[in-house]
């Protein structure tokens, strides 16, 4: 995902991403991508407009602009009596939803996001799925990563990686039938089973 | 009396004003094997730390294999293992140090007690001379385990042991807790993956500070209120919206390939009704059938009331 991001240079091969070269078109990459991670998404140290405004200038928004859909945002998420309090102090599921959001109010053509939902209680992570189809539907394609394998089922197509191969690439539906699976837990299992790196 | 006993445990941050843990009680029968099932924040690492005697409390009591937790806490200390969420061992030691470190801090050595460790550590024994921190999560996983169990403990408290670490070691590590559970240790266990809320005899439903509900898994699935069903169709996103706004539907939730579903009224109408009401729209291919929910469910349940 970093290399996808512009983030770290590949030791080989090619990517393109929205038609840019990953060697060449970093910085064009990186203004047509939003990027969350669940480590690092919003400074705690600022409140939840000043974040808004932050990453909205970083991603080149006009001032006019993140105005107005930062206030479309903070309403959406029902963060009116928060905005002015520090990310900080919210509930870690209010901050990922949060986090989301400002990663896409550039509408950008791509969004990646890593492991966005650890740890997070069922009915916010359900939130967030809700929101990640809202954007899906308005065109936005969503890369994402997780280790919760009934979350792999809400994905259109999914790859399994193992040791840094990719062991399988399909629909969650024809990959429970290929490996006779009831769950995404099984078909992992099946694949990563016997396949664990020698060096653990 | 419990091997684990906790009344009305409470603990607050920053000057009252947080409270994350909220007069919590319940108790731990000996030989059990016990999970605290929540997400982040539902205040799971703080009633371990109060329990491991690393944070007093600000209200209530507990004991711990007989000991008071702000009296007693030199007894406790001798008596548990601990696991902590986050890696703690010594990165620039070796597996073989890390584990003598403790071993000498405990007054025992490894040979002492090898044969407790022994399923777990033959694992690691190839490679012993290698420093912790080079581990994989995995491998670190079981140096912890190894480590919190190298001077025999009466009691295990294990603080997500299982978050972030791969499927397959995973599975492992819950076998190799069902291994020593057949030893007679006790064991407290908590994590925020739902599906492991199956694997322990008895769970806390734990959430904002408050249990939900304290029982086997089965009994807790048992008392699901509504009978319980599963839809798909075409367009999974869409079809959710629709069923939330049907006026005969109670609730509807996501859950990967289906989503989960209850009735105001279960008839055959209804179900039939609601079908064909989905043909008729952009939801074809749909499919209805009845399950029995999973704890993810009754967690969702509980906390919407």
């Amino acid at each position: 995902m970093k290399m996808l991001c512009g983030l770290s240079n590949p030791t080989s091969g090619n990517a393109t991403i929205a038609g840019f070269d990953i060697y060449r078109d970093t910085e064009k990459i990186k203004r047509s991508i939003g990027y969350m991670s669940q480590k690092f998404s919003l400074y705690e140290d600022l409140t939840v407009i000043e974040n808004i405004k932050f990453f909205g200038g970083i991603y080149g928004l006009k001032d006019r602009e993140i105005e107005v859909k930062g206030n479309i945002l903070v309403e959406q998420l029902n963060l009116g009596d928060e905005a002015k309090k520090l990310v900080g102090s919210l509930p870690l599921g209010w901050k990922q939803k949060l986090a989301f959001s400002v990663a896409v109010l550039h509408e950008p053509k791509i969004v990646f996001l890593d492991e966005p939902t650890g740890g997070v209680d069922p009915v916010t992570r359900r939130q967030f799925w809700d929101l990640i189809y809202a954007a899906a539907d308005r065109g936005i394609t969503v890369f994402v990563t997780t280790h919760y394998m009934d979350e792999a089922e809400y994905c259109n197509r999914i790859s399994m990686m193992v040791d840094g191969v990719i062991k399988a690439l399909d629909t969650p539906t024809r990959l429970k039938e290929q490996f006779s699976a009831a769950s995404m837990d099984e078909v992992f299992y099946e694949l990563a089973r016997g396949a664990k790196r020698k060096a653990d | 009396m419990g091997e684990v006993a906790l009344h009305n445990l409470r603990k607050t941050y920053n000057k009252d004003t947080v409270l994350a843990v909220s007069d919590v009680s319940f108790t731990v029968k000996k030989g059990e094997l016990f999970g605290l099932i929540g997400p982040d924040g539902a205040g799971k690492s703080s009633i371990f730390r109060m329990l491991t005697t690393l944070l007093l409390p600000d209200g209530g009591s507990a004991s711990v294999n007989g000991y008071d937790i702000v009296k007693d806490y030199k007894e406790i200390r001798k008596s548990i293992g601990y696991m902590p969420g986050k890696f703690s061992l010594y990165q620039d030691l070796s597996v073989e140090e890390n584990l003598n470190f403790f071993a000498t801090v405990f007054n025992t050595s490894i040979e002492e007690n090898y044969e407790l460790i022994k399923d777990i550590y033959v694992q690691l024994e190839p490679f012993k001379d290698r420093r912790a921190g080079k581990l994989s999560g995995g491998m670190k996983q079981k140096l912890a385990l190894c480590c919190a169990l190298i001077h025999r403990p009466v009691i295990l408290f294990l603080d997500e042991p299982t978050t972030g670490v791969d499927t397959v070691s995973r599975k492992e590590f819950w076998e190799m807790l069902k291994r020593l559970k057949e030893q007679g240790i006790t064991i407290l266990v908590s994590t925020p993956y739902m599906d492991e809320a199956t694997l322990c005899e008895r769970i806390a439903l734990i959430q904002d500070g408050k249990i939900m509900s304290i029982d086997t898994p089965e009994h807790i699935v048992s008392q699901y209120p509504d009978p319980l069903f599963a839809i798909k169709s075409d367009n999974m996103s869409h079809l959710l919206g629709a069923l939330r706004e049907h006026p005969l539907v109670k609730s509807c939730n996501a859950f990967g390939e289906y989503h989960h579903i209850s009735f105001l009224a279960t008839s055959e109408e209804v179900k039939k009704e609601l079908l064909s009401l989905l043909a008729d729209k952009e939801f074809k291919n749909a499919e209805l059938k009845p399950i029995q929910p999973t704890i993810e469910d009754c967690f969702i349940q509980l906390m919407n009331h």
